[in-house]
């Protein structure tokens, strides 16, 4: 061993450790970088984690699939965390409780949008139709857009990109966006924050406000919901 | 902090298996908010239930702890972007651009809405 380095590389480059180990390392520097910048959204720590990685990747000729078998034990608290939003969403209850009617409304013209927008713009756009499919569910959480996007036989690794580059963008906007429309409300502001860019914004949500990443957070698991229902449908009316 | 993740992930296991089962068109995790959302007013209601840990804030602590790093869990998936890149080298701009629309749309109309309707109520209330 000690006279190849490369069998090392080559043993560990297999191995999950090492992929694990870079994705919360890498993670680790992007995220004090991001509150060293206090919070800027163009520093968002998902943002510079990924092409970091992905550079790395590339550079190193791994596979994706190697690299997700290391980096799967992250992406599996995924499903878990979703779970998790049970609690902040119990210790503001009484606020929640308040606001219902507001939030269901803003949840049903909100996902419409979401939906509806992005054929409509993508049809504009001239894109294949199994690209329009693909980009259809991008707004509600990654497992989820897979679900909706396999069930239309659309591409879900490509859903899955445009879950993450429609949350990242939605997280480095939102801030700057809201402060331009003078809106103050932070239940408001968390709400359309968790229903355009699901958990990457409701994370943003978080480090802004507590109000707005528990009402960013229900606006997430409740477009999840709705969107599996809609999409199917606006597909129907509106992809040719 | 080990039953706590355990009841967290039995949850989620509860959920997954109700929406296999039932054929359900909502994702398993969902389900699986909601129930503990249930356990935890159902702990204030009756005292039986606050043991193990749905006392001393056990499940409330490792969910926060779960929930400090929530974007840490996205960038697995965001890596993937890799496996794209022909995909996104012809139609990458075009991709980009119909995403941030869509977005910027989504984030005004969802906000507004909310707005609107709120201010709605409190006028409603005030007469």
């Amino acid at each position: 061993m000690k006279d190849n380095p490369f069998s090392l590389w080559v043993y560990l480059s297999q191995s999950p450790l090492l992929w694990l180990t870079v994705t919360l390392l890498v993670y680790a520097t992007t995220d004090a970088v991001s509150l060293a910048t206090r919070r800027h959204p163009l520093a968002n720590p998902v943002l510079h984690a990924m092409w970091i990685i992905g550079a790395f990747l590339l550079m190193t000729g791994t596979s994706y699939t190697t690299y997700f078998a290391g980096a799967q034990f992250v992406h599996f608290l995924l499903g878990p965390a979703t779970v998790a939003l049970a609690v902040p969403l119990y210790e503001n209850r009484k606020r929640v409780v308040t606001s219902i009617v507001p939030m269901l409304v803003a949840l049903l013209a909100g996902s419409v949008t979401a939906v509806v927008s992005v054929v409509l713009l993508a049809e504009l756009a001239g894109l294949p139709r199994d690209v329009v499919l693909s980009l259809a569910p991008k707004s509600v959480t990654a497992g989820v857009a897979m679900g909706i996007a396999e069930s239309m036989h659309a591409d879900p690794s490509l859903t899955a990109v445009a879950v993450i580059l429609t949350g990242i963008m939605g997280a480095i906007i939102v801030t700057p966006l809201m402060d331009r429309t003078g809106i103050t409300d932070y239940r408001a502001r968390g709400f359309a924050a968790g229903l355009a860019a699901h958990g990457i914004g409701t994370a943003r949500a978080f480090q802004v406000d507590e109000i707005a990443g528990v009402f960013s957070g229900i606006a997430m698991s409740l477009n999840a919901l709705v969107t599996s229902f809609l999409v199917p449908l606006a597909v129907t009316l509106l992809v040719r | 902090m080990l039953a706590s993740l355990g009841l967290i992930l039995l949850c989620q296991l509860i959920g997954e298996a109700v929406v296999r089962g039932l054929g359900l068109p909502l994702p398993g995790p969902v389900l699986g908010l909601l129930l503990l959302l249930v356990l935890l007013l159902a702990r204030d209601r009756f005292a039986l239930l606050a043991c193990g840990p749905l006392r001393n804030a056990g499940v409330e602590t490792a969910s926060k702890g779960l929930l400090a790093h929530l974007s840490l869990l996205f960038v697995p998936a965001g890596v993937g972007v890799v496996q794209k890149l022909d995909l996104l080298a012809s139609h990458g701009i075009a991709i980009v651009l119909v995403l941030a629309l869509s977005v910027i749309v989504t984030l005004l109309a969802t906000v507004l809405t909310f707005r609107l309707v709120s201010r709605l109520l409190r006028q409603q209330d005030a007469r």
